[in-house]
């Protein structure tokens, strides 16, 4: 192996190091037993997380994030996908002009995403609300699924379809037999993909939430503002380990159904 | 018949589009358009809006310098993390580019890991490595070298911190897109005319990975100018960005008229850079890195 790779390989370990190490301190921090959210560790123990559980506050964040990133993933991936489909299967004019505005969303900064709609919708006399959130976390998580499902729905060949509508299908059956079974890889990176974002999101929702009603990023970013706290370290790592564990095993399903599909 | 099933099947994909298209008009477009409205209605002392035709909000946010110097202040962060993102990006993506199919796999997929954890989380783990009782300060501490923890957080440095560390993995993903689709035959047909490795990746692989490298600059520099959580948690009272203002106009003092024109001026600034860009560029670049 020559000189120049090593160094190459070496600078990659270190960008991964700054990449990985400030999130695996916090994580380490949570265990820690000591009362402070600092080092040094003292000892190992489970006791911040079990506060994380006695607090009405955070458990109640806890929920409100979970259901708007359910109800955002579906509903966005609906959106998505059907866009998708009729982005990839149909030449239409005006096409170029769509696929501009449907990724939009992400092509003006958030914040003014955010400014823009809560004021229209104050306007039409929505107040700061958990519909507004879920309309915010909507549009902003569409562009996410409508380009990772297209990147997806490229790759299935149309044949299976022509063949099953020459046996005689029709095109409703067609669908739910056909080409949804092929779809369902990309749809559940869709959902995945907006879930994990309205999870996270803090920029928008910021602009968007109710006083009083915190999602889990905005509950931590409530909490920051007094110290760092054993437990916001804690409720970081309940959040690392949702927002990884669960795409990854979405990941591994998907992988999975693809196998099966390509073994039949 | 013929006729009628050409019409039907043009108007499926309309169809389809609707919901999605509806959502972006109702929610995007509309709103867009009435912020502009909204920039030229006054707020009273009262705290009322006045609707109608005043200037005064976007005299203040382009005539007083206390907005230019923050507008400058932002602009200067924004390319500096881009800059710091490009030089520490490079190396990284080239080596998951032109690794074994093996570390290349592993590398990718912890390249995605970033972009699940909470933005709020990777900023805030800063505070647990520079601050006062921070893992840096207690290693010196515990080393000997220093007896009083130094005070390194809540400046423009730390601010630019957090912001590389935040748009990092979008750079080197971008970058890799763009090195990973070079023809590898390419760089070999160099060499064998005579060109050391390091002329073929100046004359070969660097021009052809440059669409990449100016995708995540633009991603960069446009995330991390319209940004107010990292300011607002590693950065002083005095690190404050445009979209720190935005968020003061809107949030803490419900003055939405102003908060109007200066959401405005963002999105002229980063919009613009968006739209020169697409011109020349496209904008598949960065959906390149979706697939």
């Amino acid at each position: 192996m020559n000189p120049s790779w090593t160094a190459i390989r070496s600078v990659t370990v270190l960008v991964y190091l700054f990449m990985f190490a400030p999130v695996a301190v916090v994580m380490l921090l949570s265990f820690n037993s000591s009362q402070f959210g600092s080092f040094p560790m003292e000892g190992l123990s489970f006791r911040w997380f079990v506060e994380l559980w006695h607090n009405d506050a955070i458990i109640r964040a806890f929920k409100i994030s979970l259901m708007l990133a359910a109800m955002t993933s579906v509903i966005s991936t609906t959106l998505g996908v059907m866009a998708s489909l009729a982005m990839v299967r149909y030449d239409f004019p005006g096409k170029h002009m769509v696929s501009t505005a449907l990724v939009a969303p992400i092509l003006i900064p958030e914040v003014v995403l955010a400014v823009a709609l809560l004021l229209f919708l104050k306007f039409l006399g929505v107040p700061k609300s958990f519909p507004l959130l879920l309309a915010g976390h909507v549009i902003f998580t569409l562009p996410f699924v409508v380009l990772v499902v297209q990147a997806r729905l490229v790759g299935i060949r149309r044949e299976y379809e022509e063949a099953a509508l020459s046996l005689g299908a029709n095109s409703l059956q067609t669908f739910f037999t056909v080409t949804l079974p092929l779809m369902l890889p990309a749809v559940l990176a869709g959902m995945l993909f907006s879930f994990t974002i309205s999870f996270d999101d803090i920029t928008g929702t910021l602009f968007w939430k109710p006083g009083g009603v915190e999602t889990v990023p905005t509950q931590i970013f409530s909490m920051l503002r007094n110290s760092i706290s054993p437990e916001i370290n804690a409720l970081g790592t309940v959040m690392v380990v949702v927002t990884v564990a669960l795409p990854l095993g979405g990941v591994a399903i998907a992988r999975r159904l693809a196998a099966r599909m390509r073994a039949r | 018949m013929a006729a009628s099933e050409g019409t039907v099947a043009d108007r499926r994909p309309w169809l389809l589009l609707t919901p999605a298209l509806t959502a972006v008009t109702f929610l995007l477009v509309i709103p867009a358009c009435f912020i502009v409205v909204y920039s030229f209605w006054l707020r009273t002392a009262a705290g009322a809006e006045q609707v109608g035709f005043y200037l005064d909000n976007w005299k203040d946010v382009l005539g007083d310098p206390f907005y230019r110097d923050i507008l400058l202040q932002t602009l200067e962060i924004a390319a500096i993390s881009t800059v710091v993102c490009a030089l520490m990006g490079y190396v990284p993506a080239y080596f998951i580019a032109y690794a074994n199919v093996r570390h290349k796999a592993v590398l990718l997929l912890l390249l995605m890991l970033p972009f699940w954890i909470s933005y709020i989380i990777r900023t805030m783990s800063w505070i647990n490595i520079l601050g006062v009782s921070g893992a840096v300060n207690v290693a010196l501490q515990w080393l000997g070298i220093i007896d009083e923890p130094i005070r390194m957080l809540y400046n423009q440095t730390t601010v630019i911190l957090g912001l590389v560390h935040f748009l990092l993995p979008f750079m080197i993903l971008n970058i890799y897109v763009s090195l990973d689709g070079i023809d590898r035959h390419l760089t070999d047909a160099a060499k064998s005319l005579g060109c050391t490795g390091w002329q073929a990746f100046r004359e070969v692989t660097l021009p052809l990975s440059l669409p990449g490298l100016a995708a995540g600059c633009l991603l960069c520099f446009v995330l991390g100018a319209g940004t107010y959580i990292t300011p607002m948690i590693l950065g002083g009272p005095r690190d404050a960005m445009f979209a720190n203002l935005v968020y003061e106009a809107i949030v803490t003092q419900l003055n939405w008229p102003l908060g109007s024109a200066l959401s405005l001026v963002l999105l002229a600034l980063l919009g613009g850079l968006v739209m020169v860009y697409t011109r020349y560029l496209g904008i598949d670049q960065i959906a390149k890195s979706f697939r």
